[in-house]
């Protein structure tokens, strides 16, 4: 498997108070640990196990994950700005990897 | 009395029979816009096509699978476009190079490259598609081997090349060497009954597209937004790898990806979609 690679997309500006939507995306395999290989062997599980984000320090968003989602799993979720800063995102694997984004957000 | 109602009893079912066994279920009728790009969906068929109007595979699925499409953020086929431009970029073989190091800046390079894919390869004697050529180049000019089939890599690297002419309406040059008579295998393939099933790749994509076939709603098979994000797989899916999906499951003897066969099938299924824009990476169920 490649290198997971998280995509996040959200508004560079917003009016303060404003609700934006904040959508992300990372690549992984998620493969559930249900599954066997050609020789009959179960292949382990590998999936991404948390999710969360968090703005300015201060928790926005989080999620714990279980096998049954999908490949490559993608959320959206919206949340208030009062202030310009900056959305950090972390997503935690089952090897113990930590993938991780942030993004700026000015608030005019 | 009871004898006049058996009668239209009997009327009845004679009329039900005639009726069309499979549920008809129609296209829908909307727009695809992907950055902003429109892309062309429905289109008139060229000249000696058998259906008046080709239509993209887009039309035939569920809302949520045409949104995923629509958002170039949330579909899942742009991992693979990301990835594909890192394989690009990256120097990789005996020779130091990168895709880059000759072709430079893909988005201006390969810009309606993947629309008029395949071509006549006057050195093999034979058409070449993405994937082959990008062997080509690897084996010529990188002093590396041919990708293994549907490689991961392979995926992505024609996934991002074709993602470079997205829109840009599908052409073949159908009078480079003898690609025509590649063109008439292929047609002659796309109308030959196989397997246990007995099925032609017409008797779903021609003769019942817009019909269920169980739960799956066939579309006319176009090849405009190969490789494929397919939900099913949760990956992308190459032409070829469909093509052999396709025909085991006719209950045949699948030829091998990039054979004479499916070669020329390519060649036909494409042209099957002229002016279909390109829409790779496309969405499916």
């Amino acid at each position: 498997m490649a290198t997971p690679k998280p995509r996040v997309k959200l508004p560079k500006t917003a009016s303060a108070g404003e609700v934006v939507t904040i959508k992300t995306l990372i690549s992984h395999t998620m493969e559930s640990g249900q599954r066997k290989d050609s020789d009959g062997k179960v292949i382990p599980r590998q999936i991404i196990n948390k999710f969360s984000c968090e703005f300015n320090g201060a928790p926005v968003f989080s999620c714990d994950i279980e096998p049954a989602i999908s490949a490559n799993p993608y959320f959206e979720f919206s949340a208030k700005v009062k202030e310009s800063g900056t959305f950090k995102f972390t997503w935690v694997d089952d090897d113990g990897s930590v993938y991780e984004d942030e993004q700026t957000i000015e608030v005019k | 009395m009871r004898h006049s109602l058996a009668i239209v009893g009997l009327g009845m079912m004679v009329a039900a029979l005639q009726m069309p066994l499979t549920a008809q279920a129609d296209p829908v009728d909307d727009a695809l816009v992907i950055d902003d790009i429109e892309m062309v969906t429905r289109t008139k068929a060229p000249e000696g096509h058998p259906l008046d109007e080709v239509r993209s595979g887009w039309l035939y699925r569920e809302a949520e699978t045409r949104e995923l499409e629509a958002d170039s953020f949330q579909n899942p086929g742009m991992l693979y476009v990301e990835q594909g431009a890192d394989i690009w970029n990256r120097v990789e073989g005996p020779e130091g190079k990168s895709c880059a190091s000759c072709h430079n800046d893909a988005a201006e390079t390969m810009k309606g490259v993947g629309a008029n894919y395949p071509k006549w390869d006057a050195d093999a004697k034979r058409p070449i598609n993405i994937e082959l050529q990008v062997d080509k180049c690897r084996v010529e000019n990188m002093g590396l081997e041919a990708y293994k089939f549907d490689a991961a890599e392979q995926k992505a690297l024609t996934t991002y090349i074709k993602n470079q002419s997205l829109g840009e309406p599908v052409k073949l040059d159908l009078s480079q060497g003898e690609l025509q008579s590649w063109w008439d295998q292929g047609k002659e393939l796309y109308y030959t009954r196989t397997g246990q099933l007995n099925f032609a790749c017409a008797s779903c994509h021609e003769a019942n597209s817009g019909q269920y076939i169980r739960a799956d709603h066939l579309s006319q098979g176009q090849a405009n937004g190969f490789p494929v994000y397919r939900l099913k797989q949760a990956d992308m899916v190459s032409l070829h790898n469909r093509f052999r999906g396709c025909i085991r499951d006719t209950r045949a003897e699948t030829p091998k990806a990039f054979s004479d066969e499916l070669m020329a099938l390519e060649v036909y299924v494409t042209w099957r979609g002229t002016g279909l824009s390109v829409e790779t990476p496309s969405v499916r169920q």
